[in-house]
């Protein structure tokens, strides 16, 4: 599972919003923020387990669905006073196709290094 | 007890009464005769109601509840035939009132244009609430035109009222430039780019020749030949004292209804005050000195030496972004000196006129900053050679002073006139603030009138406050949306309105959003008001719709959603059972379930599986049922008179006519009803958002119960004997909800808010605005009602959203 794999085109993802993405590791959220940054993170809220691709997205952030958590998109820090982290994943867009690719790989060297 | 009438409830009368009653409660029994069917309210805030920026119910000043609770006997809608002198008797339209003291408070009528068709339907004034609702009625129609004949205060505030509901409108002004006696050519004419700059066509040296049309007014003619086109003509170009009353009873009358400075007329024993009355050849049509006069006239009646004087006057525009003011003489002359600035590119205009080293008048636009401090100048008429350089830059150049405008207030000298309207000073206030321990601006209103009538300066009033109490003083008081803005609710549901913002965007633009694109909080809320003030116009934003509404089903703790088809007023079939029992089969759903408003529940399903679940029940012929929405929820209902043997109404039907008349509309936060067939209740009607009892003579509408975090029983509307009246009823109150309500509020919480007299009002007493109402929401039901599951089943909306973009699995198997 390691290298980029192609997902689908940044415009299968609605500005705001978000799809998700089956992966060996669960499903993963992928993100495109209001000025078309794109982002990736394990789509299970550490909180209760909500799926985060369902939440609303505003700046680099996004709020889970179910009991509001907000986290941003770039670290997966939770904001403000809570406490929490969920797993982000490198993505990149290729300019000409606007194809999405997905790498796996980070969470495995994440947890490595932990 | 003496006896004390009043003819006509206005601004002056108000004033009086109030002033009386403060300095001695028990001293005159009063009556009230009013020609208008209500109560007393701040006229000069007609404008702001006109534009949206207020609702009536803000500016009502007295109500009957005033009245009543300061014994005042109110004949409301009944006109005064005659005045008998002799016997001191007044002669309503319904019977003698016997006085010791009269007031005569009739105030003005607006002077029509005496031009052919000036009697047409459509042809205006602008003066009092119900040309105000005519106003807002005709702007109902979407590309309508206007026509303002009158481009001074009034019609310009009538015309950009106007222009802000969507009409196309042209302003006819006979003289050169508008407002030609409060401002000069050049102001004038910046007055005019602006309000061409909003889409308003003004044409000067325009007479009005005829008006057209055969049923209704079509159109105006000018004396040039130009015809103008014309769903709406608004006369604003004067007032006339109404004074035939005094002038029928023998009283000294000249242009208007001659006082002394105690605002005696010629007869001892009868008062006039306000628009009717002529003091020293002098008429009045400002507030300022109206509340002078009953100032004066309250004491006189007391027996308390007071005299009324006329003042030096200032206007400004309620125009909300037109910044204009004037005051004193600032006309041209011999001995005259004038100083003016000018800066094109701010649009910003001052001219100062000086006769004599004294300051005699000011014209400002664009920025009316020194405005009070010019006015004081003015008036005191102190001398400005020293200051004579730097004097147009405004007070902060004069002896070095400092820009902080808290300094500048600060500096004031404590005889410094804050409020114009109300002739309040800077001591006034600060003592009120002190003494009287207040710390809102609501308070200091209520204590002093500061800020209370036209409202233009109650930044000054706050910076006051501010000065006055320290860090005691928290001018926003009002709780913030969210961390995105410091705007409350309600600011920015009145400023969406006023200025016209249609998409999140430009409210986040225009508002000053502190955040790029709002956050989980404000977006569903800006959203739901966007829909609910501009429906047809505005597209609803589904990224800005938390998950439930985005998929028209309720997210469950494991990520998996619940899916509640409509049963209208719970009633279903044998083929819709066999349908969801199939449902249940074809897709595995775990749960099957009764939810509390008598329909099923399908929990468990996945979100991949959520458009083919919709596709089988469409199928069999229903829809959504929005137990995810804030909007329409349930009709819960009892069997009524098909079955039971108590029920006294159709119940049933009542609630499947209700439900499939209003499903589909947004509300501020669920809406949840019910009716019952009878007082014994089984559709527990009095918890719900809005309920309805059947009796044997009809219907009672109940509303704002809860059962939720809160319980609270609902509190009676008002009574009704038909099916279409509750209809109607039940429609507006809504309606008036979506337009007031802040997000997430519910109904019981929207009615602790604004008051139940303020509902009662706009929707059981006037039935206009009841109408209004209920137009307003079928006509935004043209928009909303569409299931949006079958516009997803269908593929009419892109449904690929529900499935995963990519399956990785597949490849790591590989």
């Amino acid at each position: 599972m390691t290298g980029w794999h192609r997902i689908g085109a940044i415009t299968d993802i609605p500005r705001r919003g978000a799809r998700c993405v089956l992966t060996p590791f669960g499903r993963v959220a992928v993100f495109r923020t209001a000025n078309d940054g794109i982002f990736a993170t394990e789509d299970r809220c550490p909180h209760k387990g909500g799926p985060l691709s369902q939440g609303i997205v505003h700046d680099a952030s996004v709020t889970c669905p179910l009991h509001n958590m907000v986290f941003s998109l770039e670290s997966g820090i939770a904001a403000g006073p809570d406490e929490g982290r969920v797993r982000v994943f490198a993505v990149r867009v290729d300019p000409p196709t606007g194809a999405i690719e997905l790498s796996l790989d980070e969470p495995a060297l994440v947890l490595a290094a932990e | 007890m003496q006896k004390l009438v009043v003819i006509g409830a206005g601004m002056a009368s108000g004033r009086v009464l109030e002033t009386l009653f403060e300095a001695d409660r028990d001293a005159y029994e009063v009556t009230l005769f009013n020609a208008e069917p209500r109560g007393n309210y701040n006229r000069i805030m007609l404008s702001p109601v006109l534009s949206g920026e207020k609702s009536y119910d803000e500016i009502v000043t007295h109500d009957e509840d005033w009245y009543g609770a300061h014994d005042v006997t109110c004949r409301f809608g009944e006109k005064v035939v005659v005045i008998d002198r002799q016997r001191k008797i007044v002669t309503g339209a319904k019977g003698d009132v016997p006085y010791d003291k009269l007031i005569i408070a009739t105030g003005s009528v607006p002077f029509i244009v005496p031009v052919e068709g000036r009697d047409l339907p459509g042809v205006i004034t602008y003066r009092d609430f119900d040309d105000t609702h005519a106003m807002i009625e005709a702007s109902g129609t979407p590309g309508s035109h206007a026509v303002v004949i009158g481009g001074g205060l009034l019609g310009l505030e009538a015309a950009a009222g106007l222009r802000l509901r969507g009409m196309e409108v042209t302003v006819l002004h006979l003289s050169g430039h508008l407002m030609e006696r409060q401002l000069d050519e050049a102001a004038g004419y910046l007055l005019r780019k602006d309000l061409e700059k909003r889409g308003i066509t003004v044409m000067t040296r325009a007479s009005t020749q005829k008006i057209l049309g055969t049923n209704r007014v079509e159109g105006v003619e000018l004396a040039d030949g130009t015809t103008l086109k014309a769903d709406l003509v608004v006369m604003a170009v004067g007032i006339r004292p109404a004074a035939q009353i005094a002038r029928d009873a023998g009283l000294d009358v000249g242009r208007a209804i001659v006082v002394n400075a105690q605002m005696q007329t010629s007869d001892p024993d009868i008062y006039a005050v306000g628009e009717c009355v002529e003091f020293d050849g002098t008429l009045f049509g400002l507030v300022a000195p109206l509340y002078d006069q009953a100032r004066v006239l309250a004491k006189s009646l007391l027996g308390q030496p007071d005299a009324f004087a006329v003042r030096e006057l200032s206007t400004k525009l309620k125009v909300t972004g037109c910044d204009l003011f004037s005051a004193g003489d600032f006309a041209e002359g011999e001995k005259r000196e004038e100083i003016v600035l000018r800066d094109p590119a701010q649009g910003v205009y001052r001219r100062l006129v000086i006769e004599d080293d004294r300051l005699v008048g000011a014209v400002m636009y664009g920025d009316t900053a020194d405005s009070n401090w010019f006015f004081d100048l003015i008036r005191d008429g102190a001398p400005v050679s020293d200051m004579r350089e730097t004097l147009i830059f405004g007070q902060s150049f004069q002896g070095g002073a400092p820009l902080d405008p808290m300094a500048a207030v600060a500096a004031l000298p404590d005889d410094a006139e804050i409020c114009g309207c109300n002739g309040v000073c800077k001591s006034k206030i600060t003592g009120a603030v002190a003494a009287g321990g207040l710390t809102s601006l609501d308070e200091v209103r209520a204590h002093t009138k500061a800020s209370a009538s036209c409202g233009s300066c109650t930044g000054l009033v706050e910076q006051l406050m501010a000065l006055t109490l320290g860090a005691a003083f928290n001018p926003a008081a009002v709780k913030p949306m969210c961390p995105c803005t410091d705007l409350g609710h309600g600011d920015v549901r009145r400023l969406i309105r006023a200025k016209a913002l249609k998409s999140i965007p430009e409210v986040m633009q225009e508002l000053e959003w502190k955040t790029s694109c709002g956050c989980a909080k404000c977006r569903p809320a800006l959203n739901y008001y966007l829909i609910a003030d501009w429906p047809g116009d505005y597209v609803d934003d589904k990224q800005s719709r938390f998950i439930n509404e985005r998929v028209h089903a309720n997210i469950q703790k494991d990520g998996t959603y619940s899916v509640v088809p409509r049963m209208w007023g719970g009633i279903t079939s044998a083929n819709e059972l066999r349908a969801i029992a199939d449902v249940a089969d074809k897709f595995a759903i775990p749960t099957v379930k009764c939810t509390g408003g008598q329909r099923i529940d399908l929990l468990g399903v996945r979100k991949e599986d959520l458009p083919a679940v919709w596709a089988d029940l469409n199928a069999a012929g229903m829809v959504s049922g929005a137990a995810y929405a804030k909007g329409l929820r349930t009709v819960k209902t009892c069997v009524g008179t098909d079955w039971c043997r108590f029920g006294t109404q159709d119940s049933t039907g009542l609630g499947v006519r209700i439900e499939k008349f209003m499903w589909g509309c947004w509300t501020p936060a669920k809406v949840k009803m019910a009716v019952s067939g009878c007082p014994r209740n089984c559709a527990e009607a009095t918890c719900k958002d809005v309920g309805v009892i059947c009796t044997d003579a009809g219907y009672e509408i109940q509303f704002a119960g809860a059962a939720g975090l809160d319980i609270k029983g609902t509190e009676i509307l008002t009574q009704v004997k038909t099916e279409d009246e509750a209809l109607e009823m039940i429609v507006a109150l809504v309606q008036l909800y979506r337009e007031q309500g802040h997000y997430l509020e519910r109904m019981y919480k929207w009615l602790k808010r604004v008051g139940m007299d303020s509902i009662r009002a706009a929707i059981v007493e006037d039935p206009a605005r009841r109408r209004g109402y209920y137009e307003a929401f079928v006509h935004s039901q043209t928009f909303s009602q569409t299931d949006p599951w079958s516009e997803r089943a269908s593929g009419a909306r892109a449904s690929h959203e529900f499935r995963p973009m990519a399956d990785l699995t597949l490849e790591a198997a590989e």
